[in-house]
Order: C-alpha cells, then structure tokens, then sequence
C-alpha cells in the first residue's frame, strides 16, 4: 500500500478528474489536506471557479492569488483572464506594453475568437505553480499542486489544449511553450491523475472510459480512482427481515423507519454492485470514502475523508 | 405543482439545463420519452461529450444523425401509442463542417477553409468548439420540422452558459467590422506580411510567433466570403432561443450548491429574454413524516416490535440521518422556490434504484407527469 501512496501523493502535480457532481472539489481538498498533513506543502488549484476551498476553509478571498488556508495548504482559483494578463507579461517582461496590447482591439479580438486560448493560460498558470523555480516574484516553492479539474469531457480537452495548440503553432514561443505544458502533463514521474466515481451505474461506466482516454489518448499516469460517498452496508437483508413488521405498524414513525431502512439496504446493495464492476473495469488502484451524513460538507468532516485517504 | 406537460404545453423546443451529475440527461431522456408516451414524435439530443445518453436509452452509440429508438424497447414498458422517439449526440466537427460547406461562396473557398489547420484543431478538439455549433444543430432540426417536440441536454451549467452565449459570440467571432481589421487589403493579413508593422502587431508576434499569426490571419481570411451567411443564421438562431416555442427546464440536485447554480442559471435567463418553464429537482429525500425523530423514544418503540436492541437502535439511527438530509433538501427547495417567485418546482425522489434504461426512465415519469399532490402521495406512502 505505502508504495501506492507514494506514487500519487509523492508526485509534483496531480489532476483530479471525473464526472460533474462526483465530488471532485471533496476529495481534491481532501487531498490536500492529507498531504499537507504529511508535512507536503501543497496547494489546491480551482479552475471552474466553484469557490468551493472558500466555503470549506470559510475564508472569503480564494481568488486569483495563493491564499493560506491552513498550515502547509495554500488555495487558489485560477481566472483565465489574470492568467493572460500575467502570462504576456512574463513574455513580454514590460508592463506597458503589455497593456497596451490589452487595450487594442485586434488582440482583444484575438484573444476572444481563439477558443481553447483561456483553458492554455490557464494550464501555463498549473505549470508555473508547479515549478521549483516560480516564474512569478517572490513565488512560492510548493511541494505539491493539486488541480480540481474540469468535468469529464471538457477535462478530456482540458488537458488536451497543450497538444492541440502545439500542432496549431507549428515553430515559435507558442508551439515551444504549448510543448513543454504538453511533456510536464504526460511525465509520469511528475505528474499523475485521480479519477472520482460514485457507486452508480454511469459514472463507474464513465470512470472506466475516462481511465483508457486519460492513459491512452492524452499519455496521462491514471494513479488512483476514488470510490466516493460509499454507504456503510448497515442492515443486511436478514435484518431487513427482522425489521418488516414495522412496515405495518400503527405508528407512521415505525413504518418510516422501516421504509428508510429498506432504501438504505437496497441502496448500499446496489452500490456494492458498483464498486465490484469498477474493480473488475479500471486498472489503477480504487479507494474507497464513505458517504458523509452531513447536510454540507464541513472541515471536520474533510478532515476526516483526509484520514480516510491514508 | 402542474405536471412537466402542462409546463411544455405548446412548445416545439424543449432545453434542459443545469451543473454536471444532477440527472440532467436521464431527465432529458424521461421528458422525451414521457411526451412520446402522449403521441409526439420526439428527438432528444445531447451536446455532451460524454455518452451517457445512449447508454441510457440502450443504443450503442449515437451519432450526428438522429436514430430511432427500439419501438419494441418502449412497447415492452407499455408505450405503444403513436409516439416516436428518436436520439443523436451532436458531432461539433461534423456540424461545423456541414455549416461551411453551406455558407461557402464556391468549392475552392469551402476547401481553403476545411484545409486550413487551425480550422481543423478549433473545429473538433478544442472545449468550445461544442457550443460553438450545438445551437446551429439544433435550429437546423427545428427548420426541417420533422418532430413535434426536440429535447435538449445540454453539457454542465457553466458550459451551458457558453451555450447561451454561442450564439452571439459566434456572430462577433464573423462580425464585419472586427473581422475586416484581418481581412482588408491594408489590414491585418496584409500587415502580418508586410513590412513596418504596428507594435501591436510585432507584440502579438513576440508571443505568437510569425508562423502562428500567419496561420491565423489566413484562417480568418478564409472565413471572410462566408460573414453574411453565418450572420444571419446566427441571428435567427438567437431569435428561435428567445421564441415562444422555446422554453428552458432547469435540472438540479437538492444540495446547496446546484440549486445556487440553478438560481445564478434562471437569472441569466430571465436577463437573456429566455422563456424559463420550470425547474427539476432530482435525487430528493421527500420527509417521510412531519416530526422529527428522537433517538432514544424511536429506539424504545421499535424494540417494542420485538426487535432485538441493536438493530433498533441502528434502525432509528438511519431514520434520523434521512430525515436530517429530507429536512436539508426541504429547506434547500423552499428557497429555491421562494427565488424562482412561483414558477414551477419539481421533485423527483431519491429512488432505491439507479436508473440506467428505459423501465427507470418510466419510473421517474410517474414523478414528472403527475401532480404535486399525487407526487407526494408516491414518494410517502
């Protein structure tokens, strides 16, 4: 197992990906919050801008700089636009004439038209977070860069961007710097990914497609996928047996403690069912976290799907 | 509550949106497929890139043409009427090649576009390039009027604004007068080339290196014959989003945070002029009584049933946590409710089962093509 944590843990950059809704933004501060317990100092990229780090972590301003959200853990959301802005400027080393680029309409232009452009700045930003030597003034070293990704299939092209804008740009700084986005992605010793599944039918499905295209079409090391928001197995059918009677009771409470019984024994079976064919379709190693009891989820409980990563 | 066919009552045009996981195809899936079982011909189509409608419809794969489902699939779950129903994911490559072939003003220019590689790279593989021409897919089937009734589902809600926009960004994307700065004798094309070049332009090709810009530059140049046929398609496009025959079903799970996204989604619509029909609330834990349960007394009373400690306790344990995410989920929709000031809310429970074909996709119509109070009576009783 310890050589298993080493390899998706111990990597420089790692991508969590999956289906919208899987819990993605979870289990990437979960991440997070793990390694930086193993004395990592990590950082936890949001590219869709869901803000979810603020509303865990409470604090108000995770935006477009490198917010300390707890000891050893840093958040950041990263905006497309501040990420071209600050990636002409590394190009062009002058601050006014990169604004003057800004204000003219042909590269405004440009810049809009060009689809794919944002998800490139926005990938060059990973990588420059992700360097031991940041590009940025006074940037921090970090030890390990955690990304909450896109959902399935714009996280397919997410990462493929790179790749794309390298062939588009056949020579020259933009096919040159497209190149070395394209190598860090696919280094496997630098950088992995995890894919999130829940225990349903389509996602595990998903899961499965989501592991071949990140290994075989982008080049992407698939180190670990995460069974999410699994049912503890709480009342085997003999104990639903033994609970039946008060499916006919007087009392609405007792019936409605059968009944939600019941879902919850069918439910769990069901999701059991799940996880066994997950096994049997992906290759990488499948952890498993419990569902969390909880109307929204709070640190502590993060804390503890923290734990559960070990 | 009214059902999702009196929501849909006179429409031609049926958009589905919302964040990612919330059910939203399986959603697209049921309403086709409900309005199939009431005599419509219908088409459901999917603009995400993931195959997750085919899957649910037992099709092994769906393409850019629309393919009938089984009738036999539906007649097995009693939905033998006249209905038809018919499913396609939207190719973006295919549909945007289809579109310049149209517009093209001979071969040699439809070619120079299709060759072009930068043409290539954002018309397939891009994120984007989807949205880009899911729309146009969408009013091309709704001009040849083959079906009563066209069900879109569209891809997670951030997207699906990009999806909103498509329209009006693709008609900046080839508006004149930005274009003609690449286009003109004098303008960008000639400028990349020739010598004494702007500094804007020999910053542009610090970053972007000559090759790139060139490439660029061509591309748009290419696209030049085509601006007034892409214009006005783009304009009745956005007409047909903003019609009476167009109406968007909002889809989105009980939590905190979709229905946040659903509120930010309506109110986009409501600013675009887009006719906002309801929304869906799927996976919802309806209560299944108005008290709240105590551990020790409900504990107390089920081992009163003669079961053994234990398990009582476990079992009173369970009803308390439900009921703590149903009295969640209440809370969560009533606010809901309350921001879409009275237009219609629906809630699909939280079924036992996952729904993966079409026997579930019926189950779930039990919930969407009733009313409130019959909803109710199924999800508690």
């Amino acid at each position: 197992m310890n050589v298993l944590i080493l390899e998706y843990l111990d990597k420089r950059l790692v991508f969590v990906t999956g289906k919208g809704g899987v819990g993605k933004s979870t289990v990437a501060i979960a991440m997070g919050i793990r390694a930086a317990m193993e004395g990592k100092r990590t950082i936890v990229v949001e590219v869709a801008s869901t803000e979810n780090t603020s509303r865990i972590f409470r604090q108000e301003d995770v935006g477009y700089r490198e917010v300390e959200v707890s000891n050893d853990l840093w958040a950041i959301s990263i905006d497309p636009d501040d990420s071209m802005r600050e990636y002409v400027l590394l190009q062009l080393k002058v601050k006014a004439m990169r604004d003057l680029l800004f204000r003219s309409r042909m590269f405004t232009y440009l810049a809009d038209a060009t689809p794919g452009l944002n998800e490139l700045v926005t990938i060059g930003k990973i990588w420059e977070l992700a360097q031991p030597d940041r590009k940025i003034k006074h940037g921090r070293r970090y030890d390990l860069v955690i990304v909450d990704s896109p959902a399935t299939g714009h996280g397919i092209s997410f990462l493929q961007t790179p790749r794309t804008f390298a062939n588009i740009a056949r020579v020259g700084p933009m096919h040159t710097q497209a190149r070395e986005l394209e190598e860090m992605i696919c280094d496997h010793r630098l950088t992995g990914s995890v894919i999130v599944s829940l225990p349903e039918e389509m996602p595990v499905n998903e899961t499965a497609s989501l592991e071949s295209e990140l290994t075989d079409g982008i080049g992407v090391a698939v180190d670990r996928v995460i069974m999410n928001a699994l049912y503890p197995d709480r009342f085997p059918n003999e104990e639903i047996k033994a609970l039946e009677p008060l499916g006919e009771s007087e009392d609405p409470e007792l019936r409605s403690a059968y009944r939600a019984a019941r879902s919850q024994s069918r439910r769990s079976a069901a999701q059991q069912e799940q996880l066994a064919r997950l096994h049997e379709m992906v290759s990488a190693p499948i952890t498993t976290l419990p569902f969390v009891f909880e109307p929204e989820l709070s640190l502590k409980a993060a804390r503890r799907l923290a734990e559960r990563l070990a | 509550m009214p059902s999702i066919d009196q929501i849909l009552e006179g429409r031609n045009i049926c958009i589905c949106a919302g964040s990612g996981g919330v059910g939203k195809t399986t959603t697209s899936a049921a309403i086709a497929l409900g309005m199939v079982n009431r005599g419509l011909k219908v088409c459901v189509l999917t603009i995400d890139p993931a195959k997750r409608l085919a899957d649910s419809l037992g099709l092994e794969e769906l393409g850019n043409e629309a393919t009938r489902v089984d009738p036999a699939l539906l007649k097995e779950n009693g939905i033998d009427g006249k209905g038809e129903l018919w499913a396609m994911m939207l190719d973006a490559k295919e549909t945007f090649d289809a579109l310049v072939a149209r517009h093209a003003e001979d071969a040699e220019a439809r070619d120079r576009v299709l060759g072009n590689r930068i043409y290539q790279q954002i018309s397939g593989a891009l994120a984007g390039s989807q949205e880009y021409m899911a729309m146009e897919k969408l009013f091309e089937l709704h001009s040849e009027g083959r079906f009563d009734l066209l069900v879109l589902d569209t891809p997670p809600s951030r997207n699906a604004l990009d999806f909103l926009d498509a329209p009006t960004r693709m008609t900046q994307f080839i508006e004149g007068r930005s274009l003609q700065l690449f286009i003109r004798p004098t303008g960008f094309a000639a400028r990349v080339a020739g010598r004494g070049a702007g500094v804007v332009l020999s910053i542009l090709k610090r970053i972007l290196g000559f090759d790139l810009l060139a490439d660029l530059s061509e591309f748009f140049t290419a696209f030049s014959g085509m601006i007034d046929g892409f214009q006005e398609r783009a304009h009745r496009v956005n007409t047909l989003l903003r019609a009476d025959e167009t109406a968007f079903v909002i889809v989105c799970g009980p939590q905190s945070e979709p229905l946040e996204e659903a509120v930010f989604f309506h109110s986009k619509l409501i600013e675009a002029d887009m006719n906002f029909a309801g929304a869906v609330v799927n996976r919802v834990r309806y209560r299944l009584g108005t008290k709240v349960p105590k551990l020790k007394a409900l504990a107390a009373n089920i081992e009163a049933e003669g079961v053994e400690p234990d398990l009582a306790e476990r079992a009173a344990r369970n009803l308390i946590e439900y009921d703590l995410l149903a009295r969640r989920d209440n809370e969560n929709i009533a606010g809901l409710s309350e921001k879409l000031a009275g237009d219609p809310v629906i809630r699909v429970p939280y079924l036992d089962t996952d729904v993966h074909d079409v026997t579930g996709l019926c189950e779930i119509n039990r919930f969407l093509f009733t009313d409130e109070e019959t909803r109710i009576e199924l999800a508690t009783g």
